[in-house]
């Protein structure tokens, strides 16, 4: 049973993927972050759980603080200063970005059946929703021309990471570190991300030029 | 003693499907009224409309040609037909052998090309744009529709409807992470296929924007009536299809009496927290523009296939 419910954590963590590929409004891309913030979270605290490893614990509860609050919290406050654009256009149209989406889930998964099968982990059957995860947000950085949806195409990159990690290994406390290291680097990320966007268009970090950018 | 029991099954099931579903209707109409804070038309209203337009004159236009004529009734027996095959209150159903979901997705296909074909028949211009349209949606759901029916029939590896509920109600409790993007898929598909709000806006009265209500403008009394009652009929229909594929437990399968009578509230139950669900969904969500349309089938299509792929990675 508790293999199940990581399966459908895994599965959920798929949808949201998913889901934040096609939103264009930024708020509830945001929003749908925090949720996939939140699997990651649940799925790291199933499996500390099932091993007993308490270093996950650990991981899970920063990844909770970073990931869930403090990174959107900073993103919503930076969206709402900033008064830009709140629904965007992808670069490829949503139906082609589902295609090609499908074709990136059937490489991954297809990728990890023989990665899974050399674990003997007990998650390591997520491994290949973890990986799909990976390539999708990755994707969803090619796609998206604004500089918020880049940055939670890379945040849930790294949470994509995260899952995986702890999906086939059960989280080694090398790991663990590897884990809080990749979370704070994202934190510090975020911000530096956004203002080497915002300055390397405009020069300065003027929100009004935002508004100009996005009319080209 | 089995024969007349499943006879009487079926036709039990067939005469609740074509009472209950302008209820369900009502039901729908009832709470997406409270949801906004209006006063909610009686749950018999769209009972009362059939009784109205039935007593009421058909007229038909000049240059309707038999197709027209003849297009309600094969509309209305598609639909009495697939509420027939779908077990609801029992599995065993004489007619169930007859088609299993892939034949379902026909007949419900088969009546949408007859209701296409008729609102084109007339020649107005807004026939022809609703079947155009209608055409253009169905043609994006029905692939979506059929893939959930497939990853549902990869678990249970039956197609049968009967099979998938029986073999569903007798295996372990488990957690489905595919029914789960299979779940979702649905959703999306029924609200596009019974003209609800992200797709078709079944209240409306702008013709610009009407799908389903620009095909049958043209009809009028017992005409009408049965295309109301069809449509009805198909939300019923879906509805149903949701509830043998992701809630089956209460369907009963035995050849005992005491689990028809059981059966029926239950059933109830289950259609009354589904009109509840839709009628939150249309509440809470914004007629989509008919060119965005794609964009939420093609979703629902791709949460269909990655959920048949995530039962061939997880096994679930």
């Amino acid at each position: 049973m508790p293999m199940q419910i990581l399966n459908l954590f895994a599965a959920l963590m798929l949808l949201l993927t998913f889901a934040m590929l096609g939103q264009r409004k930024i708020m509830t891309l945001i929003q749908l972050f925090v949720l996939h913030g939140l699997m990651v979270v649940a799925s790291a605290i199933l499996i500390a759980y099932q091993t007993h490893n308490h270093h996950l614990y650990y991981s899970a509860a920063l990844t909770f603080a970073v990931k869930v609050v403090v990174i959107p919290l900073i993103l919503r406050k930076l969206l709402l200063s900033l008064s830009v654009k709140r629904e965007v256009d992808p670069l490829v149209n949503v139906p082609t970005t589902m295609l090609i989406g499908i074709v990136l889930v059937i490489i991954a998964f297809n990728l990890a059946i023989p990665v899974a099968a050399l674990s003997s982990s007990i998650a390591s059957g997520t491994l290949g929703i973890a990986l799909a995860c990976i390539f999708l947000s990755f994707m969803m950085m090619l796609v998206r021309s604004n500089a918020v949806p880049q940055v939670i195409g890379f945040l849930s990159m790294e949470n994509g990471l995260f899952f995986a990690a702890t999906a086939v290994t059960d989280g080694m406390p090398l790991l663990v570190e590897l884990g809080v290291a990749l979370a704070v680097v994202g934190g510090t990320l975020v911000v530096g991300l956004f203002m080497f966007q915002m300055r390397e268009h405009f020069d300065d970090l003027n929100v009004r030029n935002l508004e100009q950018h996005k009319e080209e | 003693m089995s024969a007349y029991y499943e006879f009487f099954s079926q036709a039990l099931e067939m005469v609740v499907a074509l009472a209950a579903a302008p209820l369900l209707t009502g039901w729908v109409n009832q709470c997406r009224s409270w949801l906004q804070n209006k006063t909610a038309p009686s749950l018999f209203q769209p009972h009362r409309m059939l009784h109205k337009l039935f007593t009421k004159e058909a007229v038909i236009a000049e240059t309707a040609s038999p197709l027209f004529r003849l297009e309600p009734y094969i509309i209305f027996g598609c639909m009495t037909l697939a509420c027939g095959i779908i077990p609801t209150l029992s599995t065993s159903l004489p007619l169930s052998p007859a088609a299993d979901a892939i034949a379902l997705v026909g007949l419900l296909a088969l009546g949408r090309v007859f209701l296409a074909l008729a609102a084109m028949d007339i020649g107005t211009a807004f026939g022809t744009l609703g079947a155009r349209r209608e055409m253009f949606v169905a043609f994006l759901a029905e692939p979506a529709l059929l893939m959930v029916l497939f990853s549902v029939s990869l678990i249970t590896r039956s197609t049968s409807l009967t099979a998938i509920v029986y073999d569903l109600t007798h295996r372990p409790l488990a957690i489905y992470p595919s029914l789960a993007f299979a779940g979702i898929a649905f959703t999306m598909v029924l609200l596009a296929e019974n003209a609800r709000i992200p797709v078709d806006n079944p209240a409306t009265h702008l013709e610009l924007t009407m799908i389903h209500e620009a095909m049958i403008l043209e009809h009028s009394g017992r005409n009408l009536a049965l295309m109301e009652w069809s449509a009805s009929l198909k939300l019923y229909a879906y509805l149903c299809l949701g509830i043998t594929i992701f809630f089956p437990w209460g369907i009963p399968d035995t050849g005992h009496p005491f689990g028809l009578i059981l059966a029926l509230p239950i059933l109830a139950a289950k259609l009354a927290v589904g009109g509840i669900l839709i009628a939150l969904i249309e509440t809470a969500s914004a007629k989509l523009r008919i060119f965005r349309v794609p964009e939420f089938l093609a979703m629902a299509f791709l949460l269909a296939v990655v959920g048949m792929l995530v039962h061939f990675l997880l096994g679930a």
